[in-house]
């Protein structure tokens, strides 16, 4: 699955939903749940996204030159969104990651309700996962 | 006697006169719980401001022209509304500020580099803003002054035992704020006032919670400072003031040099105008000030103690309400108390519950409040914070409970 096909599915899938905020949030708060919980020794300072108002801790590995993300957050509506960002993100090669166009925010009209916080917080964990895959393809490009 | 003074005012009506009340919000109309964080304007209070800049936008106090007159009128008309407002003896002890944090960090800067020196003690309370907090940890660390804490005790209230013993000679300020703004205790600060002038140390009271929410007589209280924001009393954003004894503000240095604060420049040395410009350096927040008159004469005319008895009623229905609610646990149960309720909800983060009450046009304040210590003396990141203002009604209080249930029994059914 490409991230655009990803990104597709989150899109019919919310689409359900009419529009309606509350089920928007509570069925986030679904996703983020099915999300498996980091270990305590990945909730550590260095795994922790800068610039959340809500803590997150986002950990990437490399898998048969494929990228594996985890990612955790002690409050559950971050934990919804970021859940939805390693649903894109996994399993696609560090290149893919790097030149992924994400439209999917727009369009469940996560945007109005995320808010300039969270948004900002929703921005670093995106450029979290952009460098963790620019990491790898250089550790790639050097092998 | 609660709900015979509350059944004299028509909520319906006044609510009427706020535009900001009368929308949608995500679907549903707007439920305004963050009265603590800034209240809304009634249209008078905006009908003012812009009369002000269509009218008679002048610069004060110089002016010799038709417009300059009128608005030095309105603006000097404001600190006459404020003198009686707060009952303080002379006009010119109405200084105009940006607000709490300016007229805090004025006196801090002003009285206390000028009269506190090594080894002498600043007292604040545990329940305090950050706002009256940093600026005396930053005087006390310039001048090797002791910052000493008053502990509170587990229902949110002054210890008043502990203050008494903090007291010594070495004692020369006392800030605290007349009600909390996390967790609405209002403070027995006539008490405390007394006390402190017992070892002859100044009392700063930080009045941004109680403006709207009670009496305040800075003569009856006896306290040399007292601070109010415009905001948090129905007025516009922006400005606020400084209530100071005339005997203590004079022998103060000006806070900032300008245009106002003069009385005559040479190059040699500058002499200082008289009170209060002498602390009005630069052309002040005239829009905004005018406009505050008109948020008084709002609270005047409702009468302070007909929306004290609303407020309180709807106090303590949403606290009956909220502590019925599985796994609520409510932060802050003080005797005496302005309209505010602090809660966490065991298991679910406040931002969670602030941003799905959100969902629903609710607009509460998740977080620690500014108020990072005292958060820590509960064991807590944060509380979800609902606070009421003239216009809210129990009907409201029922929306969020109803939403809190439906909040609470989704995230505790996993």
């Amino acid at each position: 699955m490409t991230t655009a096909e990803a990104q597709d599915s989150i899109i019919s899938e919310f689409s359900l939903l009419d529009g309606d905020m509350e089920m928007t949030v509570f069925y986030l708060i679904e996703l983020g749940q099915k999300l498996p919980a980091l270990s305590d020794q990945d909730r550590v300072e260095e795994n922790e996204v800068k610039g959340c108002q809500s803590k997150v801790w986002l950990t990437a590995r490399l898998e048969n030159d494929k990228m594996q993300f985890s990612a955790d957050s002690n409050t559950a509506i971050t934990k919804g969104l970021v859940s939805l960002l390693i649903r894109i993100f996994s399993e696609q090669q560090p290149d893919d990651v790097l030149n992924a166009d994400l439209y999917f925010m727009k369009k469940i009209g996560m945007e109005r309700f995320i808010g300039t916080q969270r948004s900002n917080g929703f921005a670093a964990m995106i450029k979290q996962i952009k460098f963790y895959a620019l990491a790898y393809k250089t550790q790639l490009a050097a092998n | 006697m609660t709900t015979l003074a509350s059944s004299t005012l028509d909520i319906k009506k006044i609510r009427k006169q706020f535009p900001v009340l009368q929308q949608i919000v995500n679907g549903k109309p707007l439920i305004y719980f963050d009265n603590a964080a800034t209240n809304q304007k009634p249209q008078r209070v905006i009908n003012a401001l812009t009369t002000y800049y269509s009218e008679y936008n002048a610069n004060i106090h110089r002016g010799i022209h038709t417009l300059a007159e009128k608005a030095t009128k309105a603006y000097e008309e404001t600190r006459h509304s404020m003198q009686a407002f707060i009952n303080a003896k002379y006009a010119e002890e109405i200084i105009f500020t940006r607000g709490v944090t300016e007229s805090i960090n004025l006196v801090a800067s002003s009285y206390g580099r000028t009269f506190l020196k090594e080894g002498d003690e600043v007292i604040v309370s545990g329940l305090e803003h950050h706002s009256n907090i940093v600026p005396w940890q930053m005087v006390c660390e310039e001048k090797k002054a002791i910052l000493r804490v008053i502990p509170i005790t587990d229902v949110g209230e002054i210890e008043v035992e502990s203050f008494s013993k903090l007291l010594s000679h070495r004692t020369k300020l006392v800030a605290v704020n007349h009600a909390s703004n996390s967790l609405g205790t209002i403070n027995p600060i006539k008490e405390i006032i007394i006390k402190a002038h017992e070892v002859g140390a100044v009392v700063l009271i930080d009045g941004a919670q109680a403006a709207a929410h009670i009496d305040i007589d800075v003569q009856e209280l006896g306290c040399d400072f007292y601070c109010i924001s415009s905001h948090k009393m129905y007025g516009p954003t922006g400005t606020g003031i400084l209530y100071g004894k005339k005997e203590l503000l004079e022998k103060m240095p000006p806070y900032m040099g300008g245009g106002e604060m003069i009385k005559e420049v040479t190059f040699a040395k500058t002499t200082y105008n008289d009170l209060p410009y002498k602390f009005e350096a630069g052309t002040p927040n005239i829009a905004d000030v005018v406009a505050l008159n008109e948020a008084i004469l709002f609270i005047n005319e409702l009468g302070k103690e007909n929306i004290v008895a609303h407020e309180l009623e709807l106090l303590s229905y949403a606290t009956n309400k909220l502590k019925d609610l599985p796994a609520v646990k409510l932060v802050g149960t003080a005797k005496n108390k302005v309209s505010v309720q602090s809660f966490v909800v065991e298991g679910i983060h406040h931002f969670d519950i602030g941003q799905m009450l959100d969902t629903r046009g609710i607009a509460v304040r998740t977080g620690h409040h500014c108020t990072q210590p005292l958060m820590d003396r509960f064991g807590i990141e944060g509380t979800v914070r609902a606070s009421f203002a003239i216009y809210n009604t129990k009907e409201e209080i029922d929306e969020m409970a109803e939403a809190l249930k439906r909040v609470i029994s989704f995230m505790k059914k996993k």
